[in-house]
């Protein structure tokens, strides 16, 4: 070939690789959203959500944390945690009621009594458990509820950056407040926490996780260096701690003896047994670092936590974790991690993670978010797996948005010009430009993606009705009209409380199981179900904290598809029993008892 | 070669002999020199802080790059090329390139490679190639990468060691003007910046800090290639991309380096060649 056409031809590959790929998206993205008209029918996809907040009696709007003023550049960034919600059935009248939290000084959290037909009504503020914002001891940041005495009621545990707060629930009528004389400390900067049984001994231990240095008072501090010394090697976050339940109201630190010593900015955790082993594992999202691993293991002196991120390899590539949270997405019997992470075009694709172990039990983990189509949703925050249509497949509700100020202002120059910076330049917060009200990734859709059932996700939130854009944070899931449907409840930072109620298609089928331990803890947190039907398995567990800043139900739901029947449901409690129950009936709540 | 006529007159064979080597082999005529010290800074950089996004994709931008360039250069000039050059393409697309995807990684490569051969103008390609392909990928592909943007670990002994020793060898080679002007001139107009938006200095001068900044000096705006000639109009293009890199800041574009040495570099190499070849003309 001579020299000219030889140029031609390469000029054409050249113009093909830079635009080739472009069209090929873009034409893709047009077939989608034809796919997405064409099944815009809510039967195509088997649910359709309604956001009914308001006509529920439900009227909350979070109320962002106020700040030292010398922080008064970032405020909007450093002040964008605080909503969140936890689902309980508080009074055991069979209906889960919602429990959300306030951030701003003097702000009350709400307890909403689900009145069971629709309707729900603010009891906080006569049980007691609304005031817990007074100037002076800090911004309630999420709540995690459980049964710590295993008397038959649930009680409450609010996480703040501030002074932790215990409640112990007498029998639905009011709450006494037991921190004090609980050995809590009175300080933590929490970004989580959760309720686990790591020892086995019947009765739930409680885990707390730091997010800000310990030494930080955001109401009034000192000093402006308390940001990362790293976005992405982020290590002088708050310390964890682990408070063994002593079974007389009290609570002793075992942190150090238990080995869990990491300092990383820890926004959200799940306890949960990743190893089949019957013991609960720590799984830690954190902001500016590696995702970490704990795995439960005997020692010489009792129970010790091994941090596997690295050989497992969820903790191998450092990200900005803000959600953990479990479930079986491929029927396989194994319980897959998700962890949301900042993707914002063309500044910073991190991509959230679905972390899928390789075998049931196995703790050698495989991304694939990428290929299941779960990657990019924004600035993510909350999420959770349930089958929302009821077709027997686990789906993900995703909230995402950081800051939403100025439509037309946007911060995200100056956040990556400063956040490529030294530890020096970016550890202090004076060194940050000011935001001046602009947005940081905010007016941020939802996510719904429902799973295929075939390894695939696909987004219907618009279609479904999901088309808010507040600052989504956390997000959980309930049955809260007993009707076998999830509806899904969005705390936004510093928007309103959303309830979205779930219609799901007629004749999807569906069976929940109400579990309560004797020899295992009250709260059964901690058991594994195992439902078979129509030759598939299907792997739920009990857990406190879900997500980001939040608790689904306590109940295990699982859909059915257009099955009749479920042909055995294998229930191994915490304390090790293994209970089989043959072909139990569907379409309702079976309330299970632990045996004796 | 024999040492004996090798060695000048005087020299001892053992510590002259040494020392030539060494000068010899911190000489700008060693192609292997550039290559080392990136594979240095690469090296350092994941064995301490784990920085690529994973090394299986460090590892198909160098080897779609060394590939696409045997290929071109057997196909376009009929050559063995030395492939000194496509490996600091890939090694630059591997470490700054972050992408969840694998397909960027090899779409950058080739298209960094290719710019070479397709790109030119009086016998020279006029973009650094990595330059090429990274800036078309951002502006083309924001949903699927962006750039480095991180700092490497909490320290600022690691930066400083970087700084010094790819100070050194650029020294060596006889570039490290060109570093110093882009850097002088940075912080310079960092400070300007700095009083135009209101924002803290030390947030202007912050992306200086970091790991991009150390390869986009040492391996981007040196490349020999695509720079032009003489010392004093080697040091005005540099400040010339800062200045422009400080255009694009102010209004808030992101990945203004690249995109400023993408406009700069080509205009000033075209000026170059056009400047060259008048001279070059009889009169």
């Amino acid at each position: 070939m001579s020299k000219a056409p030889k140029q031609a031809v390469l000029a054409l590959l050249l113009v093909a690789g830079l635009f080739g790929p472009l069209l090929y998206s873009r034409g893709k993205r047009r077939a989608e959203a034809d796919v997405a008209r064409q099944q815009a029918a809510v039967d195509r996809y088997g649910m359709s959500l309604e956001e009914v907040a308001e006509a529920s009696g439900i009227h909350f709007v979070h109320s962002i944390p106020v700040l030292d003023p010398k922080l008064d550049n970032i405020a909007p960034m450093i002040a964008s945690m605080g909503a969140s919600v936890s689902i309980v059935d508080y009074d055991n009248d069979g209906w889960d009621d919602i429990y959300v939290t306030n951030s701003s000084p003097g702000s009350k959290n709400h307890l909403y009594r689900n009145l069971g037909n629709g309707r729900f009504v603010d009891v906080a503020e006569q049980l007691g458990i609304a005031d817990l914002n007074k100037p002076g001891t800090g911004v309630c940041v999420g709540a995690v509820w459980a049964d710590y005495d295993n008397d038959g009621y649930e009680d409450l545990f609010v996480y703040k950056w501030g002074k932790p707060e215990l409640f112990h629930n007498d029998h639905g009528k009011a709450f006494t407040r037991v921190t004090d004389r609980s050995g809590l400390p009175d300080w933590i900067n929490a970004g989580a926490a959760t309720w686990l049984d790591y020892d086995g001994d019947g009765k739930l231990d409680l885990f707390i996780a730091g997010y800000w240095p310990d030494y930080v008072r955001l109401e009034s501090t000192p000093t402006t260096k308390i940001m990362p010394n790293s976005f992405e090697y982020g290590n002088n976050g708050g310390r964890k701690w682990l408070f063994r339940n002593m079974g007389d109201g009290t609570f002793k630190d075992v942190t150090r003896e238990v080995g869990l010593d990491s300092t990383r900015w820890t926004l959200a955790v799940i306890a949960a047994d990743f190893n089949n082993d019957g013991m609960p594992d720590l799984f830690l999202a954190n902001d500016y670092g590696v995702s970490q691993l704990y795995i439960n293991e005997a020692g010489p002196n009792g129970r010790r936590f091994r941090e596997i991120g690295e050989e497992s390899r969820v903790g191998h590539s450092p990200k900005s974790g803000m959600n953990a949270s479990v479930g079986d997405v491929l029927n396989s019997g194994a319980l897959s991690i998700y962890v949301s992470n900042i993707s914002e075009d063309g500044v910073l694709v991190q991509g959230n993670n679905l972390w899928v172990p390789q075998a049931p039990g196995s703790l050698r983990y495989s991304n694939l978010a990428s290929a299941m189509g779960i990657e990019l949703g924004g600035w993510s925050f909350g999420a959770q797996f349930g089958d929302l249509n009821n077709d027997g497949f686990l789906d993900l509700f995703l909230v995402n948005g950081y800051v939403s100020g100025k439509p037309d202002g946007n911060y995200w120059y100056d956040f990556s010009e400063i956040t490529g910076g030294n530890s020096s330049i970016i550890s202090d917060a004076k060194n940050w430009p000011a935001m001046r009200g602009r947005s940081l990734a905010g007016f941020q859709r939802k996510r719904l993606w429902l799973n295929g059932g075939d390894g695939r996700f696909f987004d219907v939130s618009q279609a479904v009705g999901v088309t808010d854009t507040h600052d989504g944070r956390a997000v959980a899931l309930a049955d809260l009209e007993n009707n076998g449907s999830l509806d899904v409840i969005v705390a936004n930072q510093g928007g309103p409380l959303m309830l979205y109620r779930n219609h799901v298609k007629p004749g999807r089928n569906w069976i929940e199981f109400e579990l309560k331990g004797r020899a295992s803890n009250r709260s059964a947190i901690g058991a594994q179900v195992r439902v078979k039907w129509n030759g598939q398995e299907q792997l739920q567990e009990v857990a406190a904290a879900s997500g980001f800043a939040a608790e689904n139900q306590r109940r295990l739901h699982f859909g059915l598809g257009e099955a009749k029947a479920v042909d055995r449901v294998t229930i191994r409690w915490p304390s090790g029993r293994v209970q089989t129950l043959e072909s139990p009936p569907i379409d309702t709540i079976n309330p299970i008892e632990e045996p004796k | 070669m024999n040492t004996a006529v090798a060695r000048g007159p005087g020299e001892t064979p053992t510590t002259d002999g040494r020392v030539g080597r060494l000068s010899r082999f911190f000489s700008p005529n060693n192609r292997y020199l550039p290559p080392l010290l990136i594979t240095c800074i690469l090296l350092g950089g994941q064995l301490e802080f784990g920085v690529l996004e994973s090394a299986g994709r460090t590892l198909l931008a160098i080897a779609t790059s060394m590939v696409v360039e045997i290929v071109l250069a057997r196909v376009v000039i009929g050559k063995w090329p030395h492939l000194a050059s496509a490996y600091i393409t890939g090694i630059s697309v591997g470490i700054l390139l972050r992408s969840p995807f694998l397909w960027p990684y090899a779409l950058c490569s080739s298209l960094s490679i290719l710019s070479k051969y397709v790109l030119r103008w009086r016998g020279r390609h006029l973009w650094n190639p990595s330059n090429f392909g990274v800036s078309s990928m951002l502006f083309l592909y924001p949903a699927a990468v962006a750039s480095l943007s991180i700092q490497w670990g909490n320290s600022l002994w690691p930066m400083i060691t970087v700084w010094c020793i790819g100070s050194i060898i650029i020294y060596r080679l006889k570039r490290f003007h060109i570093c110093a002007s882009y850097v002088g001139t940075f912080l310079l107009l960092s400070w300007i910046r700095s009083e135009v938006t209101g924002n803290p200095w030390l947030s202007a001068v912050a992306p200086l800090t970091g790991p991009m900044y150390q390869l986009f000096v040492f391996f981007m705006i040196t490349d020999p290639p695509t720079t032009v000639r003489g010392w004093l109009p080697q040091c005005m293009v540099a400040s010339l991309v800062a200045v422009a890199e400080m255009g694009l800041r102010l209004n808030g574009v992101v990945d203004a380096p690249y995109y400023a040495l993408f406009l700069v570099g080509p205009v000033a190499n075209a000026v170059d060649l056009a400047i060259g070849s008048r001279r070059a003309a009889p009169s």
